[in-house]
């Protein structure tokens, strides 16, 4: 008995060890679906910082006459619309990542194929309304 | 049951749900913002000031900045426990961008006031 208890005990050991554990980000292999999650957060949390910004442009604007002036012509200056460009792609994504998570809520694009599939579809599509955004707005 | 209504804690279903509903609200504030911007050819300052002095706008606008921060009060909390693992760090961090989520909204209601 006591034989066979410290083989396992020595197996358990050998499995332990063993264990693979890689945390390292360059050789960890990412699909379009663990992607499309990354994306998700970055956005999200990108666009809580960019709130800063667009809720005092706001306040500003509305405030008076000069302020509405002043932050039209900070609109129109390189930080204005790289600020704008940034904060509406990443809106975007975030949206169109929602409305993922939407369809999945009701069941589909959960198997392995069909949310790879669908995550590809979410980032190609952003990376063309991103695309279409910056020719407006630049 | 009743411990649970009386408590402050949250769970998981009411996480799921908080987190939906606030962000159809904040989808339609988008939409509507992006429709105006589209439709609307030079916004001049009247216009501007204009949009946010109607009631109905200052009741949609104050709901989409109240859902920013439930919204975000569960997301971040998300992104936080899986990066931040010290949980006192988090929890200051926590305070900090929460505090600074009630400040969009407290922000916002006295811009509406104004207006």
């Amino acid at each position: 008995m006591s034989n066979s208890l410290s083989l396992r005990i020595k197996q358990a050991y050998i499995v332990k060890k063993q264990r693979p554990v890689n945390l390292e980000l360059n050789t960890i292999k990412f699909p379009p679906a663990a992607i499309s999650s990354i994306l998700h957060r970055v956005t999200g949390v990108a666009m809580f910082f960019a709130l800063l910004f667009i809720i005092w442009a706001w306040a500003v604007s509305v405030s008076s006459p000069e302020g509405f002036a002043n932050v039209q012509s900070m609109m129109d200056g390189i930080i204005g619309k790289v600020i704008a460009i940034g904060t509406l792609s990443a809106l975007t994504y975030h949206i169109l990542g929602g409305l993922r998570h939407v369809v999945m809520d009701l069941g589909h694009w959960e198997e392995l194929e069909s949310g790879n599939l669908s995550a590809k579809i979410a980032i190609a599509l952003w990376i063309v309304l991103t695309v279409v955004l910056g020719v407006v707005l630049c | 049951m009743l411990s649970n209504q009386a408590s402050l804690k949250r769970n998981g279903v009411q996480d799921y749900v908080s987190l939906r509903t606030t962000a159809a609200i904040i989808f339609a504030y988008t939409v509507f913002m992006a429709w105006f911007f589209i439709s609307t050819d030079n916004i001049t300052f009247i216009e501007w000031r204009g949009l946010f002095s109607g009631l109905a706008m200052k009741v949609f606008t104050l709901a989409a900045l109240i859902a920013i921060m439930i919204h975000v009060r569960i997301g971040l909390w998300q992104v936080l426990t899986d990066y931040v693992k010290a949980s006192g760090l988090r929890a200051i961090i926590q305070y900090v961008l929460n505090i600074i989520a009630f400040g969009y909204v407290a922000v916002g209601l006295f811009v509406l006031w104004g207006v």
